[in-house]
């Protein structure tokens, strides 16, 4: 999200390598590409929280269930068209958003880090006691499925849009609001800025970004959304994501996206411990690897290469 | 921005004895008090839910207790306290297949967690902690996933079966079984906590490690090792993490490695209920949760054990909108 002739030129690479991309790789990778733009969306919506206003969240995997329970529900009962049920999981997180914001106000740091860390437990609990309307363990089935390179083209196609979103919200005001709140609130106030108006508001917007994530994200797991999907770790996985990422990078966001979507695929292959346990070992020890080499994030790697310019 | 409170109240003083008898947070604590006590006297289901998450909230307050030693020290929420107490748990398990007893194998998990809290904060947090306390939880985070693998590659996850500390009996009082294994969990837990609490107040070295979480800089000036002291700060929350793991197992039934996802949920509630830097805040907040949390259950059909958490979740933002730095935290001062 850095203007200039050099953010045009690594846009138009990125655009281009992800035109070509499908054409050059078999159909099982056209899946993990499709991916990797899931989680690009879940990180870009919690780097707008905490990246920009300053709002740490270790919910987001809630809000993802909710985009994905959205679209399953739709797609069961009513046969909705998939496209118009990530449209409709994106007002409806937006909305919840804006309502996890309010209390969100009175809460700052460590605590509203705790607070979203229990929504996070709590809202995979909720299918298994409303398990008529939401599935119980077993999960909700969509009515139709999609195939890889559907879903390649409608997690990028969706990335690109929320991305340029992102970019036309936080080039003008309502970015330079958000970071006067990240920066120093009484300050922010002094200003003239609605800290009730724009906290929510960044809450509802990273919330959205999240149900349309959650949305790509069941219909990437053959349309079936589950609690055990949904779990903690997914919301620990968003944050894992964009701590890598680091801030406002469009290469950092894409780095963070690949570290949380592919990591775990290959560490299954690591020789001694790959297996289905492995996994997490593999995965954890990367997490804790690249925090004690990278503690700014890729973001912040880019800007030490680069000796004239920061993020 | 820095967050300043006066020396006064970092110390802990506060008025005097009238004001702390006027405490509306000491008068609800009384009133709950007297509410279970008359509860208990008057229905014997009443009583043994009572003990029973008196038991189960001694566990969540030694986690709770845990989480606030280090953020105390830190200033870092330690997402695999957690997955560390599951961990010493599988350790002591361990040492029982190789043939120690149940105390035995207790003493040694102890010694163990303390020594490997304290590995991992200097192998892992110091680095970091200096640079960004986010990038500190990060890897907190990291290692919460780190252990579920390792645990889950060398144990399996499938169930596994401990030996009973207390037995199964129960004691009679007045017409009320109560049984061994919560008043066990009870006292053992808070036995360690109270261990903690005077090496703290009593000791030199309690008194350098308060030091150094209050006043890192005025602490190393009088010579004491700051950096050991936090490090020990973490080794001493591993120990009580491993106490609240041991004493989670039975009441579970099993050992697993979700042991403590959701005791982790509920200690991190007990903590903010408590206002996160207050160690006795940590207890009392663990106890109330407990107790509550079991009696709602018991009695209230339609909150079942799959509403537990979420209805403590909502608990826990009412708490936070009424009181946002919990029972027992100081309202913090911010310097723009």
């Amino acid at each position: 999200m850095r203007r200039g002739l050099p953010a045009l030129v690594s846009l138009a690479v990125v655009t281009a390598v992800l035109i070509v991309l499908p054409f050059a790789i078999g159909d099982y990778q056209v899946g993990l590409a499709a991916q990797v733009g899931v989680f690009f969306i879940g990180v870009l919506g919690l780097n707008i929280l905490t990246g920009y206003s300053g709002q740490i969240s270790i919910g987001h995997g809630a809000f993802m269930a909710v985009g994905g329970y959205t679209t399953a529900i739709m797609s069961r009962d009513h046969h909705t068209n998939l496209v118009l049920t990530m449209l409709l999981a994106f007002a409806i997180c937006f909305v919840l958003g804006l309502l996890l914001g309010l209390p969100a106000l009175r809460l700052s740091g460590v605590y509203l880090a705790l607070a979203t860390f229990a929504f996070a437990v709590s809202v995979p609990l909720l299918p298994l006691q409303y398990s008529n309307f939401l599935g119980g363990s077993g999960g909700v089935q969509t009515s139709t499925t999609v195939d890889n390179t559907w879903l390649y083209t409608a997690a990028w196609a969706s990335s690109a849009i929320l991305f340029a979103l992102a970019w036309l919200l936080l080039r003008g005001r309502i970015g330079r609001a958000f970071r006067a709140v990240r920066d120093g609130e009484i300050a922010a106030v002094a200003s003239g800025i609605s800290l009730p108006l724009y906290k929510t508001f960044a809450f509802g917007i990273s919330a959205a970004y999240a149900g349309v994530a959650g949305s790509l994200f069941v219909l990437a797991t053959n349309g079936f959304a589950q609690p055990s999907e949904f779990d903690v770790t997914l919301s620990l996985q968003l944050l894992v994501g964009a701590a890598v990422a680091g801030l406002g990078s469009l290469w950092g966001t894409l780095a963070g996206a690949a570290f949380i979507a592919l990591l775990p695929q290959i560490s299954t292959s690591v020789p001694f411990i790959g297996s289905a346990h492995g996994r997490d070992v593999v995965f954890g020890a990367a997490v804790v690897l690249v925090m004690l080499l990278l503690p700014q994030g890729f973001a912040g790697l880019l800007a030490r290469l680069r000796p004239s310019g920061g993020a | 921005m820095a967050s300043v409170e006066s020396p006064r109240a970092q110390l802990g003083i506060r008025g005097g004895p009238l004001r702390a008898v006027l405490d509306p947070v000491a008068i609800l604590l009384v009133a709950a008090a007297v509410a279970l006590l008359v509860g208990s006297l008057r229905s014997p289901t009443f009583a043994e839910l009572t003990v029973q998450g008196l038991g189960s909230g001694a566990v969540y307050g030694g986690l709770a207790l845990a989480l606030v030693l280090v953020y105390r020290a830190t200033h870092v929420i330690n997402f695999a306290q957690g997955e560390l107490a599951m961990l010493t748990t599988y350790v002591a398990y361990q040492l029982m297949q190789w043939g120690l007893s149940y105390w035995e194998a207790f003493a040694a998990t102890l010694a163990i967690a303390l020594v490997l809290g304290s590995v991992l904060q200097v192998a892992l947090i110091r680095p970091v902690q200096h640079r960004s306390v986010i990038a500190a939880v990060i890897v907190t985070v990291g290692l919460f996933i780190l252990i579920d693998g390792v645990v889950n590659w060398v144990w399996g996850g499938d169930f596994k079966f401990m030996q009973e500390p207390f037995g199964t009996g129960s004691f009679d009082v007045g017409g009320v079984a109560i049984q061994h294994l919560y008043v066990g969990m009870l006292g053992v837990v808070l036995g360690c906590v109270l261990l903690v609490w005077a090496l703290f107040r009593f000791t030199k070295l309690g008194l350098a490690m308060r030091a150094a979480a209050l006043r890192p800089a005025a602490a190393a000036l009088v010579g004491v090792r700051v950096e050991w002291m936090l490090t020990l700060g973490w080794g001493l929350a591993a120990l009580l993490g491993a106490v609240a793991g041991l004493m989670a197992e039975p009441s579970q039934l099993f050992l697993s490695p979700s042991l403590m996802q959701q005791i982790l949920v509920y200690a991190f509630a007990a903590a903010v209920l408590g206002g996160l830097e207050s160690p006795a805040g940590a207890v009392v907040g663990g106890l109330l949760i407990g107790v509550f949390l079991t009696l709602i259950v018991g009695y209230v059909p339609a909150i079942s054990s799959e509403l537990q958490l979420p209805f403590a979740f909502a608990l826990l933002l009412a708490i936070l909108l009424v009181k946002p730095s919990g029972l027992f935290g100081k309202r913090q001062v911010q310097r723009v």
